[in-house]
């Protein structure tokens, strides 16, 4: 099942690669606190991709997405299970240690609760459709490129919504519309996503 | 109706069909394309704040109309595959894809091309390109897709549940962009705006969509003609029409 | 015509190179895109052809005897 490094792993990654952005930009401060919300929001969509790849891998490997197929219940309520437990092991943890990234980007305070409930909402949606494409490339060798290539595109509005609401949160403007729409897109997901993760997991089976 | 898109269905029917269509089609999109392209660089006025540049218009927007409009027909043609497991409609999502990717790629250049002399720069981040270049980057996922797989039955299963995710994806993605394009720009600044067109240049520039239409049409036709007579060379009916021939 | 001249049209007050540039770079894939499935049907039609040709060939004349 899942060991502590696949747990800690993502975290870690999301860490590390925030580092990179104050070495590459350089350090001063309220440029750092500028970009914060994209830097974030964007470092969280790549851990997100990070561990997508490896959602479905084990169970396929070893047979139990078979078995699982071959289960009374439909195959998009067994793949809704499996993806609430993957993204309470990543994506969950990712947002509430997301604030005190923040903090070291210069994150203003205001924007700190923001960005946690953006997170929360967006890292739903993220780890749905990181889960969708999972479910494509599993049997693909070398999926794991092809699996980016495909969701990248298809996460760009969780991108754009969390990132304007922390944005607002920080001007002292009304987050709330665009959480809004973060909690919309994560609603819809949660609906729709699931059956096409359930049709995709048929494809990777028969293929 | 139903019995029309029934024969569809069935390759023997929609070879003989589609023959007789791409032999009216392709001489009609070459000439809408000639007279179009004429019109739109040789007869239509330039414009007031751009001049001569603007005329690239004739290719950018039909382009990017038909690149869009592709995209439903591969992801419709999807869901019929999927929905009612027809390998016409497999061969149908196949042959567009490619199709809609290149003139996405077009509306992408010739956009790229328009903006030098009309901002100085070759690239912008407006709305309109930025939701372009996410279109394609959704078709050659959907064509990487299908390269990837080895079993193509799949693989073309595969790639309708890609394209169909992807087309409920579209508005939103493309309503997101906009918005964050707008917050992101001060009002006074429109890259591209919505400006009332002449008629003397509105006429041309739909001749070219009916024309850019056609041309998706007829290369899509094509494309399928072709993979039918390789993938059915030992049915019956492709060596009595050869045979015939 | 808008353009008086051959050399105006070429020149367009100074855009032609973005005009003539997008129009030549969107022909070239657009003839490609229709070319090249013609010519694979053309291709496979005829191999389809030298391949009846080929069995009824093949069914006319009888099988070789060993002493050739």
């Amino acid at each position: 099942m899942t060991s502590p490094a696949d747990v800690a792993n993502p975290l870690l990654f999301f860490f590390m690669v925030i580092t990179l952005f104050p070495l590459g930009l350089g350090p001063d401060p309220a440029r750092l606190a500028t970009l914060a919300p994209g830097i974030l929001w964007v470092v969280a969509l790549l851990a997100s991709l990070m561990v997508s790849a490896k959602l479905f891998a084990s169970d396929f490997e070893d047979g139990s997405l078979e078995q699982l197929a071959l289960a009374p219940y439909p195959l998009a309520v067994t793949a809704l299970a499996e993806v609430s437990a993957h993204w309470l092991a990543t994506g969950f943890l990712l947002s509430l240690v997301s604030p005190m990234f923040a903090v070291m980007l210069g994150l203003p305070e205001t924007g700190l609760a923001t960005l946690l409930i953006s997170l929360l909402l967006g890292t739903v949606c993220l780890t749905l459709i990181g889960a969708l494409g999972s479910a494509l490339t599993v049997n693909i060798r070398r999926g794991g490129l092809l699996l980016s290539l495909l969701i990248i595109p298809l996460n760009v509005p969780v991108l754009i919504f969390g990132t304007t609401a922390v944005r607002e949160a920080v001007l002292g403007g009304n987050p709330e519309s665009w959480l809004a729409l973060l909690a919309g897109l994560a609603l819809g997901s949660l609906v729709v996503v699931p059956l096409a993760i359930g049709a995709a997991l048929r494809v990777s089976l028969d293929s | 109706m139903w019995t029309f898109i029934h024969k569809l269905g069935s390759p023997p029917w929609f070879f003989g069909f589609s023959g007789t269509l791409v032999r009216w089609l392709l001489p009609i999109t070459v000439i809408l394309l000639l007279v179009g392209a004429v019109w739109g660089l040789l007869v239509a006025p330039p414009d007031f704040r751009q001049g001569n540049s603007y005329r690239i218009i004739y290719i950018h927007v039909p382009a990017a109309v038909v690149a869009l409009a592709g995209y439903y027909v591969m992801a419709f043609a999807g869901a019929v595959s999927l929905i009612w497991r027809i390998k016409m409609a497999d061969v149908t999502m196949r042959a567009a894809a490619p199709v809609g990717a290149v003139l996405t790629a077009i509306a992408l250049v010739t956009g790229a091309i328009w903006g030098k002399p009309t901002w100085g720069t070759w690239w912008v981040w407006d709305a309109r390109i930025t939701s372009m270049l996410i279109l394609l980057f959704l078709y050659l996922g959907v064509v990487a897709l299908f390269e990837a797989y080895e079993n193509k039955t799949a693989a073309a299963r595969a790639c309708a549940v890609l394209s169909l995710v992807g087309m409920v994806n579209i508005p939103i993605i493309y309503k997101s962009v906009d918005w964050w394009y707008s917050l992101h720009q001060p009002a006074s600044i429109k890259f591209t705006g919505e400006s009332a067109i002449d008629s003397s240049m509105l006429y041309p520039l739909l001749l070219m969509i009916v024309a850019f239409y056609c041309l998706f049409t007829v290369t899509l036709l094509l494309n399928m003609r072709a993979e039918l007579v390789w993938t059915h060379r030992a049915s019956g009916w492709l060596k009595q029409l050869v045979g015939d021939s | 015509m808008y353009f008086e001249s051959l050399s105006a049209m070429w020149h367009m007050d100074g855009h032609g190179f973005y005009v003539w540039l997008a129009y030549a770079l969107t022909l070239l894939p657009l003839v490609i895109m229709i070319w090249l499935p013609l010519k694979r049907i053309r291709q496979h039609w005829r191999w389809l052809e030298a391949e009846q040709r080929r069995t009824a060939a093949a069914t006319q004349t009888p099988a070789m005897g060993s002493d050739v």
